[in-house]
């Protein structure tokens, strides 16, 4: 092929489905791209054209009163969050705006979101994108327009394909369209802040809260504080105004072995997490290589020592200690040895969201998997995309 | 009865002695059950229209023993139909004569129970209830909460992807499962998840729930565990019709409450369910709410003050709280128990499609009029919030020709709901039940995709084969 990079954009399933077949015809293989912000997320993918999806946008159908959504799949976020604050609604997962972290610019897309399976600190509460993603059109590598799930809330006809192509970061097929389920969305929130806590009884805090009755949708502790203060767990509630004051006493007396509790309110509040869900504390700095660790509460500490033992790291929690942010200097595998080492000791894994390109050539992005799930997952990419045509090698080699 | 099963393979009944043979080394002496009365038990399901007598049962006490007669029937081309209680409503485990039942009903121990990262970790043959009574005493619970849930197991319901009336608020199973240990059919042991909320590479967890003991079979599973809410209130809501109540249904979510519970009941359920229960429902209304709230005195008032304002505008007819434990342990088993109440009565088939909640009025009113015109009673009893419809069809088991036609009314009823923007399934699978319709909701494309993932599973296509996908079109 002779112009490289060219950009394809379809401007509706049947000429995205024709431009794949063509693809498959000449061997291209197609990046698949939405907005481009997270364009620092995954192995660098090498390929012959970008497939964008900037031209297939549109909501298509949204009923406040069933709390679902259907959109085109290069709809920008903003226009879909817009629609859902008009009818006090919202997805429910927080999605991630990871463009402060990645330094992008562009305008995050719904099927990006669905193809990233990415969320924020909600989902302890609510569940994680995948969870909320009901409904998906795609087009396979095979240029067929294939549908899985629906619009209604509970669907268990035939293999649910909705859960494997959420998180496939595009390498099973371009997403046409996908449908979300939704929630009301809280009028009113506080975060508890507790202060100067170590790990270890941050961790416990945050257990002791989310063992509760209360429903707490965020919990995250900052090492170093939101504003280089000091130590702060922060404990979110979003309810009506009589639950939350209510709430937020019973679980101040609940947490007082901790400390005392201090409160923000309103708009403070949802900036304070809109800063984490965008990994603001870490963010800020250009630089360091950026790592993110899943892996059971109960096991945060002793992995987070583990690595700081031989890397100097800067990091913080979410979702009770279940995830973990962690910021390291480059170096020449970003610490990749180390933190998957201590990670897999806790039965968690490690992805690495950012690092020079150089870095994400050489280093595994997302946690290496055993032979057996190798072998299951090339067979599942094999089966919607037998040229390898999408974001080859985004995932895994061959992936 | 018109589902037809596939025909036996001859070669694999001829060999019957040499396969029972084959597996008795693997498993302890009475975990292989070979004689014709003992397999009877195995013959059929929750969907007892069909049965057919398997050609052995193993029921195997390790993951490792599952794994050795998966790969010996791998290698031998040997059928598999995995079984956890039985009560599939879609015949999901119903054998075929020239398979093996792989049942998990040994493996029913609870491995471990981590509170301080809110899971457990259960073996697969574990009843549903089971686990919420393991944590329930630190306050917690395992949510989906099917009727069945005294006997149903982990497995079964991961198989199924099952759901239940607490659901609108906590979600079906695949919302509360974080990992599961499974076996594919050429006896590889594979972890999905695990303790972590989530795991690397593609979310074969999330296929595999839902997946019919087609992919593989699940010998463990972990599960999420939440704290239980301060209290809870059910609150009975009469209405003259069913539409008032569908509408008052999507009032209460349009106006962004959402119950944890609200379940749907029409006179003749109500009737039923009563006789039976003795819940204190009332007689005299054309349609019945459960609605139940959450959470301190306080907040159930505020909450419930909210829905009685709605439910006015819908002209609500009868209001009743739950005074007492008692009366709301009533209240549900009278819900949880429909099905076997309306069995006293006549015999019945479940239908289990879901309907946009907007068009819940406009399906009850044809399910009413598809039912009469053919002479069969109905009685309707569902999860209202997410549109999952129930309808259960009474029909006279006696009578070839009423069972056919019940049969019959049933596919239409499914039909109707993906007419109106539904599905064939909410949460009682496709089993055999809905194979062949799956043609109605799905494209070949859309077949042929799934069919192909399954396909990375069980090539041989030898792990519950005879359901799920049309039987013809399969390569
Ligand atoms: C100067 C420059 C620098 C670059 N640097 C990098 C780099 O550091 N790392 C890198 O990986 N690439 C890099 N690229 C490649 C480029 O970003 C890729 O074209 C693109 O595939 C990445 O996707 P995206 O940014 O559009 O992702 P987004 O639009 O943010 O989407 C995120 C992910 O979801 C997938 N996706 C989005 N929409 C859909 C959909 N509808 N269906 C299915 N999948 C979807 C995308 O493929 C991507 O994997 C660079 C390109 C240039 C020109
Ligand atoms: C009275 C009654 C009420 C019911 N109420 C509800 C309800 O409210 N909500 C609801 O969703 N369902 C309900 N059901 C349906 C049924 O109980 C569920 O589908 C349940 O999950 C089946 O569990 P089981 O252990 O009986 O599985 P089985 O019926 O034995 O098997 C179900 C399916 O799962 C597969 N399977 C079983 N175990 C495994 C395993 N370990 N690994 C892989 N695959 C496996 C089987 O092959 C089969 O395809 C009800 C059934 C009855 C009889």
């Amino acid at each position: 092929m002779t112009q490289l990079m060219q950009r394809l954009e379809p401007q509706s399933e049947q000429e995205a489905c024709a431009i794949v077949k063509q693809a498959r015809l000449d061997r291209w293989s197609l990046a698949i791209e939405g907005g481009g912000t997270r364009a620092g997320l995954g192995r660098p993918v090498p390929a012959d054209a970008v497939l964008s999806t900037r031209r297939l946008t549109g909501i298509t159908l949204y009923e406040p009163a069933e709390l679902v959504i259907s959109a085109r799949a290069g709809t920008p976020l903003a226009e879909v969050e817009a629609a859902l604050a008009a009818k006090g609604q919202m997805l429910p997962f927080e999605p991630a705006d990871y463009r402060a972290l990645y330094g992008t610019s562009g305008e995050p897309t719904i099927g990006a979101i669905a193809a990233c399976n990415l969320s924020g600190p909600r989902r302890i509460q609510t569940g994680a994108a995948r969870d909320a993603l009901i409904g998906v059109r795609l087009v396979n590598g095979e240029a067929q327009a294939v549908k899985s799930g629906g619009r209604v809330m509970k669907n268990v006809t035939g293999l649910d394909l909705v859960k494997l192509t959420c998180g496939s970061h595009g390498t099973l097929g371009l997403l046409t369209e996908v449908t979300f389920k939704l929630l009301p969305r809280p009028q009113a929130q506080a975060t508890l802040i507790l202060d100067g806590l170590d790990d270890e009884r941050a961790i416990a805090a945050m257990g002791s809260a989310l063992s509760s009755p209360f429903e707490v949708s965020g919990a995250a502790h900052l090492p170093t504080g939101h504003d280089g203060t000091g130590a702060q767990t922060l404990l979110r509630l979003e309810r009506d105004d009589v639950s939350l004051a209510y709430r937020a006493q019973k679980l101040t007396d609940r947490l007082a072995p901790f400390g005392a509790l201090r409160r923000l309110e309103g708009e403070v509040s949802a900036a304070l997490w809109r800063d984490i869900a965008q990994v603001k504390p870490l963010a800020k700095a250009h630089g360091p290589a950026i790592w993110k660790l899943s892996l059971p509460a109960h096991k945060a500490t002793a992995c987070m020592r583990a690595i700081s033992e031989s890397l100097g790291a800067r990091y913080f929690y979410d979702w009770g200690g279940g995830l973990i942010w962690l910021a390291v200097m480059p170096g020449d595998d970003a610490g990749a040895l180390r933190i998957r080492a201590a990670v897999a000791e806790a039965h968690g894994h490690a992805t690495l969201m950012r690092a020079p390109d150089d870095i994400r050539k050489t280093q595994d992005v997302f946690a290496p998997l055993g032979a057996a799930l190798m072998k299951v997952t090339s067979g599942i990419k094999q089966s919607f995309d037998p040229d390898g045509i999408f974001n080859p090698g985004r995932m895994y080699a061959g992936v | 009865m018109s589902i037809p099963f596939p025909l036996p393979d001859d070669a694999i009944l001829a060999r019957r002695d040499e396969i029972l043979a084959g597996l008795a080394p693997l498993l302890p002496p009475e975990a292989l059950i070979t004689t014709e009365d003992e397999r009877r038990a195995f013959e059929t399901d929750a969907f007892t229209a069909y049965r057919r007598v398997p050609l052995a049962v193993a029921l195997p006490t390790t993951t490792e023993e599952v794994s050795a007669v998966l790969r010996f029937c791998h290698e031998q081309g040997v059928k598999v139909v995995a079984r956890g209680a039985g009560t599939s409503l879609s015949g999901g485990a119903i054998p075929q004569t020239d398979a093996i039942v792989l049942g998990l009903s040994k493996l029913n121990r609870i491995l471990d129970v981590n509170f301080p990262n809110r899971t457990a970790r259960v073996q697969a043959g574990v009843t549903n209830l089971s686990i919420t009574e393991a944590v329930s005493a630190e306050g917690f619970f395992y949510a989906p909460d099917p009727s069945s849930q005294l006997a149903c197991t982990i497995g079964g319901n991961i198989g199924m992807n099952s759901g239940g009336a607490h659901c609108l608020k906590y979600g079906v199973t695949t919302n509360n499962v974080l990992g599961v240990r499974m076996v594919q059919m050429d006896g590889t042991i594979l972890d999905l998840g695990g303790e972590a909320m989530d795991a690397p590479g593609y979310d074969l967890l999330g296929v595999m729930v839902g997946s019919e003991g087609q992919l593989g079979i699940v010998t463990e599973a972990v599960v999420r565990i939440l704290p239980m809410a301060e209290d809870a209130r059910p609150v009975l809501f009469g209405f003259d019709t069913s539409e008032e109540a569908g509408a008052c249904v999507a009032a209460i979510i349009g106006a962004g409450i959402i119950p944890v519970a609200m379940e749907f009941m029409d006179k003749e359920a109500i009737a039923i369910c009563e006789a039976f229960a003795k819940a204190g429902y009332p007689l005299d209304v054309g349609a019945m709410l459960i609605i139940e709230v959450e959470g301190s005195a306080v907040e159930m008032d505020a909450q419930l003050a909210k829905i009685i304002d709605i439910a006015k505008q819908h002209n609500v007819r009868v209001v009743r709280e739950s005074k007492s434990a008692m009366e709301t342990a009533a209240i549900w088993k009278g819900r949880k128990s429909a099905f076997g109440a309306t069995g006293r009565l006549a015999d019945y088939i479940c239908m289990d499609g879901t309907v946009p909640t907007g068009q819940l009025s406009y399906v009850l009113k044809r399910t009413g009029e598809i039912c009469a015109a053919a002479g069969h009673r109905v009685a309707n009893v569902f999860h209202a919030g997410d549109g999952n419809m129930h309808p259960l069809i009474m029909f006279d088991v006696n009578d070839p020709k009423s069972a056919a036609s019940a049969e019959y009314i049933g596919l239409e009823l499914l039909k109707l709901c993906v007419d109106a923007g539904g599905c064939l399934t909410g949460e009682h699978g496709v089993g055999i039940e809905k194979r062949d319709l799956m043609r109605y909701q799905f494209t070949e494309e859309d077949l042929r995709q799934q069919m192909r993932v399954r396909a990375v599973f069980d090539p041989q296509w030898l792990l519950n084969p005879a359901k799920v996908f049309p039987l013809d079109g399969r390569n």
